[in-house]
């Protein structure tokens, strides 16, 4: 049986999407069975950014409704053929789907998939209910800016709430330069204020707008900063201990990182 | 650095001190917040304890959460009327 990961973040253009891309293709890469689900109805974005816009036929919305069969909705990656993207519905009514079908479908994945991954909307409701209904475990991505920690903050609570506990987190955006000069916060503070274990750090990266540009995940690109932050992620999830490498560690980072998901299969 | 410091006053903070306090205390507030619903049963709740020890007057009774900026604290204000097992003058009966 496979695992069930969701991308939260609270806050919007924190970089959930970003994430979602990254750590499946990284995973995928490993040659994990991976699928990642978009549930932003409406603000459909996962497709663009793994390069997968042109092949959509059906969506998540077609699926909950039966209007066609799951196999029929999943879309092939380009690159790894263990990869399958179930888009968002882009034109259709955000309530059509409801948690409890989130749930089943989560569940038929699972047996087929090693990693199922979750991409979250912003914000704390119906979608954000309907993204974590089916989950087992939960990603929390924040910058180090002050709106993007207190919606985290938020997030962790509900997600307690919601029988998600012990979420990890991931720091997106950070600028060593600016955190050397006490003009951001690093990413002790952030653990500190938030109390969680840290997953990874991702540095701000132009080879993130370069690779979003070309549809192709950063990830997989080996002189990319930002790419190797999610090549470590990656396999952090799969339960490897990979140290924080210099560029995350820079800012005089102290802070255990979490042996991740314990539970190997 | 430690005597410029004192010298010229206190270096001004970084931002990211700045920006670590507000976040501190933007948090304190969120997190103490709790909707009316369950201050009142918490006020129930208390009051049925406290009626264990004393009489008091339920309907003069007021519980709020006051937050200042660098604490939230819980205020009960409860009219007592007297002790439970006392007579008026507190002797024991
Ligand atoms: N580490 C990074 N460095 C540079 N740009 C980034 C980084 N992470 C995300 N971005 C950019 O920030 C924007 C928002 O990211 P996205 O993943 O869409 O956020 P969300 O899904 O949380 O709304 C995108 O334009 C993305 O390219
Ligand atoms: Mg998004």
């Amino acid at each position: 049986m496979g695992e069930v990961i969701v991308v939260t973040s609270g806050k919007g253009g924190v970089g959930k999407t970003t994430t979602t891309a990254n750590i499946s293709t990284g995973l995928a890469s490993m040659g994990k069975k991976v699928v990642m689900i978009d549930t932003d109805i409406g603000l459909r974005n996962l497709d663009v950014v793994m390069g997968l816009e042109n092949r959509i036929v059906y969506d998540l919305v077609d699926v909950t409704r039966g209007d066609c069969r799951l196999r029929q909705a999943l879309i092939k990656d380009k690159r790894f053929e263990n990869l399958c993207l179930l888009p968002a519905a882009q034109t259709k009514d955000k309530t059509a789907v409801q948690p409890e079908q989130m749930r089943e479908l989560c569940e038929k994945l699972k047996k087929e998939f090693e990693y199922v991954i979750i991409d979250c909307p912003a914000g704390i409701e119906m979608g954000f209910k309907n993204a974590t209904a089916g989950a087992e475990r939960a990603l929390v991505v924040t910058t180090p800016e002050i709106s993007a920690v207190r919606d985290a903050d938020r997030i962790i609570g509900l997600l307690e709430a919601a029988e998600l506990p012990n979420p990890l987190l991931i720091v997106n955006r950070i600028r060593p330069t600016m955190v050397k000069k006490g003009d951001m916060m690093d990413i002790d503070d952030m653990i500190d204020i938030l109390a969680i274990d840290l997953l990874g750090v991702v540095p701000e990266d132009e080879s993130i707008v370069v690779s979003t540009n070309k549809g192709e995940p950063a990830v997989l690109d080996m002189k990319s900063m930002a790419g190797q932050a999610y090549r470590n992620i990656s396999r952090r999830i799969t339960g490897e201990d990979v140290p924080l490498i210099s560029m995350e560690s820079e800012d005089g980072f102290l802070s255990k990182i979490k042996k991740f998901f314990g539970i190997q299969r | 650095m430690d005597f410029l410091e004192r010298l010229f006053g206190r270096r001004k903070p970084t931002s990211k001190i700045i920006a670590k306090e507000r976040l501190r205390l933007v948090l304190v507030h969120d997190r103490a917040s709790i909707s009316p619903q369950v201050l009142d049963s918490l006020k129930e709740d208390m009051l049925d304890v406290i009626s264990n020890y004393m009489e008091i007057d339920r309907r003069g009774t007021e519980v709020t959460l006051n937050s200042d900026k660098e604490s939230v604290a819980l205020i009960a204000n409860i009219p007592v009327i007297g002790v439970v097992g006392r007579n008026k003058r507190g002797v024991r009966i």
